[in-house]
């Protein structure tokens, strides 16, 4: 176990931060910059991908992942000691490491690639997650037990929100469904991991636009009531942030800064500031809609107009999850505060 | 055979096409555009339907959604044509087909009824992909209907729903269906030793009233297969028809459209053609100048309001300019498929008048 000492209270509130949102609010990004936070405070996060084809180790501008665990950023992170690692575990995998251990190991090979597996996971609703989420259980067991290979974070990249629901809900599903068995204790142990807030919490992604929004508040209050589910702070992506100046008249503003125009260029420059004030009007309001349906501390990302999704990027997003975090903000202040790039 | 319709632009998509299905990743539009589809063509005149899976609240209501389920809903509005809507009910439409091949009522009730059946109905992998294609089916038999537009489920694996027949039918040829289905317990004698003591091992892992259920379920559906079958077979058929046209949805963002990529891929690997390509929040153009220029200007001027107005100008030229570069490739790998942009609008959409905008984009050159 690294030194977790100075990290934020957020980092160590929990083993596993499950990042969930509705698909297109960036929660793959989410997941690699609350990572790469994680990281520059010194600890070692895993983030766990479940669908086997983001783009995840681009972002760290490293080749795509496989089942087995690769180190995506580079030693020491700026000096923190922290890294972060990240692996793909799609059900399939985590299926075939379930039969072996419930010795079928000769056969599960086959018996995937036969279909019996299919067929099986297909009579038992929600087997496919709950041996993801066992898989998860048995890194984070690896962790309770000061296991030094082990990480001191897990990051999970969930499904996108409909599915995500019913990927937590499926031990507590199993759980009525199935009375004895190994699959039975399999989801108890999940259930627990998952409803004890000191092991698991969720974080959940949206964008500031009223869908996004509304979806996101419904995810939440299913997760808390139906799964048990702890919620941690929420993150609004793809914000965009305040220019100063934008209210000016441009041919005044040319004036007062002793220079002149092209033609037509008034009329960009005007079109262009009214589009972002407007948006950002908006965002606000969501920003506001969201913490009155949703009482939890936001983190709000800033949209990236100059940077890729590439390891700049992130480096401006993992600032912002920090600074987000330390702030703790709520949109009880006025006008939505988001760091843009520059800053 | 025809050729399938690759049209200069969706205007002529919306009103020579009777099948259009809408498909794409998830977050960018999809069910959108498929409204906006249907509208045009009602508005041209034609009878349109359209399929959502889980459109958004205000959008449902917009298009006065509420209330309507799984049968279609007529949506009055000021148009030549008519335009109705269904929101997919996967478990309602796998009901009505068990029903429609059952022998009997009580067939039907007794698979109806099954703990199996309620839990596959609803999980079985792509089970609401083949429902929304079955939709689509028994849509396109119907003759008051000119044009039916179907939104995709966002599925994981983008494009499973050209699978999901398929998987059904699969599941039923299964070796392991055919062993459950024998009549008693006595002919699993006769079946090989390996099968009975996977069979045994399984049952220890899942729990025995799990196969119990699942014996249950294939007995009920004892005779059903061919009727299943066939239809899967039909509903395979209709998506070769040269009738059905594909539009792909992207956003413009690099992660979006690398899976349109993955989408044209798998469409080109069935030899489908893309009959229209329709990118949803493409950042407005403010100017022609170039970002780096833009932004110059906006570093020389900082500290005053004109810089601020410069890099507010420049941010906007340079996401553009991202956005086009990702959209090339995509556009010559559809191509000739006509491309609409719909820009980025002040406001989000979620009524008629917002559907009103996003069809000025789409169909641009009419």
């Amino acid at each position: 176990m690294t030194d977790a000492a100075g990290a934020d209270p957020f980092f160590t509130a929990s083993r596993v931060v499950i990042v969930a949102g509705k698909g297109g609010v960036g929660k793959t990004t989410v997941a690699a910059a609350i990572a790469l936070a994680a990281a520059r405070q010194g600890l070692r996060a895993l983030i766990v991908e479940l669908e086997g084809k983001s783009g995840l180790a681009s972002m760290f501008g490293r080749e795509p992942l496989d089942y087995e665990e690769v180190v995506l950023t580079d030693e020491g992170v700026g000096g923190s000691g922290g890294e972060v690692r990240a692996r793909t575990l799609t059900p399939d995998d985590a299926l075939i490491e379930y039969l072996d251990d419930a010795g079928l190991g000769r056969l599960s090979k086959r018996l995937v690639s036969s279909g019996v597996v299919d067929m099986v996971s297909t009579a038992v609703p929600g087997l496919r997650d709950i041996v993801v989420l066992g898989k998860v259980k048995q890194i984070e067991q690896r962790m309770a037990q000061g296991d030094e290979t082990a990480p001191d974070l897990i990051v999970i990249d969930a499904p996108a929100a409909g599915h995500a629901i019913t990927f937590l809900r499926s031990a507590r599903g199993l759980i009525d469904a199935v009375r004895v068995g190994p699959i039975r204790s399999q989801a108890t142990d999940v259930q627990a991991m998952l409803s004890d807030a000191a092991r698991t919490q969720v974080v959940l992604v949206t964008l500031p636009e009223e869908t996004p929004v509304n979806e996101l508040v419904e995810t939440a209050y299913s997760l808390e009531d139906e799964v048990g589910l702890s919620l941690g702070p929420v993150v609004v992506n793809g914000l965009y942030a305040e220019i100063e100046g934008l209210d000016a008249d441009p041919k005044a503003a040319a004036k007062t800064a002793g220079t002149s125009l092209r033609k037509g260029e008034a009329a960009s420059l005007a079109e262009a500031a009214d589009f972002r004030q407007h948006r950002i009007a908006l965002q606000a309001e969501q920003v506001a809609r969201l913490d009155e349906g949703l009482p939890l501390p936001q983190i709000r990302l800033p949209f990236l107009f100059e940077a890729e999704l590439d390891p700049a990027g992130l480096a401006i997003l993992a600032d912002a999850v920090l600074a987000g975090l330390a702030a703790a903000p709520t949109p009880a202040a006025a006008s939505v505060d988001v760091a843009g790039e520059q800053a | 055979m025809t050729e399938r319709l690759v049209p200069d632009d969706l205007g002529q998509l919306v009103d020579e096409a009777e099948i259009v299905i809408c498909c794409g990743s998830g977050g960018v539009g999809k069910t959108t555009t498929a409204a906006v589809l249907a509208l045009q063509a009602a508005q041209d005149g034609r009878r349109a339907v359209v399929v959502t899976i889980d459109p958004a609240r205000r959008l449902a209501d917009a298009l006065g959604l509420e209330g309507i389920g799984n049968t279609p809903t007529r949506i009055d509005g000021d148009w030549d044509g008519e335009l109705s809507a269904v929101m997919l009910d996967t478990k309602s439409t796998f009901d009505a087909v068990v029903t429609r091949y059952a022998a009997d009522p009580d067939q039907a009730e007794r698979i109806l009824s099954n703990r199996f059946y309620k839990n596959i109905s609803g999980a079985l992998s792509g089970t609401q992909e083949y429902m929304a294609m079955e939709k689509l089916y028994e849509l396109q038999a119907d003759a008051s209907f000119d044009l039916v537009v179907v939104d995709t489920p966002p599925t994981r694996h983008a494009l499973d729903f050209l699978d999901a027949p398929k998987n059904l039918t699969r599941f039923l040829d299964h070796r392991l269906y055919r062993i459950l289905t024998a009549p008693t317990r006595g002919v699993m004698k006769a079946v090989n030793k390996a099968a009975t003591s996977f069979i045994r091992q399984v049952t220890k892992v899942v729990g025995a009233e799990v196969f119990d259920d699942a014996i249950a379920f294939f007995q009920a559906f004892e005779g059903m297969e061919d009727g299943f079958r066939e239809r899967a077979d039909a509903v395979l058929e209709l998506l070769d028809d040269p009738r059905t046209a594909f539009v792909l949805v992207a956003s413009p963002r690099r992660d979006t459209v690398e899976e349109a990529h993955y989408f044209a891929d798998r469409l080109a690997e069935s030899d489908i053609p893309v009959a229209g390509l329709v990118v949803n929040k493409v950042h407005p153009l403010f100017s022609d100048q170039l970002p780096e220029a833009l932004r110059e200007r906006a570093r020389t001027l900082a500290g005053t309001d004109l810089g601020g107005l410069y890099a507010n100008l420049a941010d906007f030229a340079l996401i553009r300019s991202r956005e086009d570069d990702h959209l090339v490739g995509l556009a010559e790998q559809v191509a000739p498929a006509p491309v609409a942009r719909v820009p980025y609008l002040r406001s989000d959409v979620h009524d008629l008048d917002g559907l009103a905008e996003i069809a000025t984009h789409l169909f641009a050159s009419n």
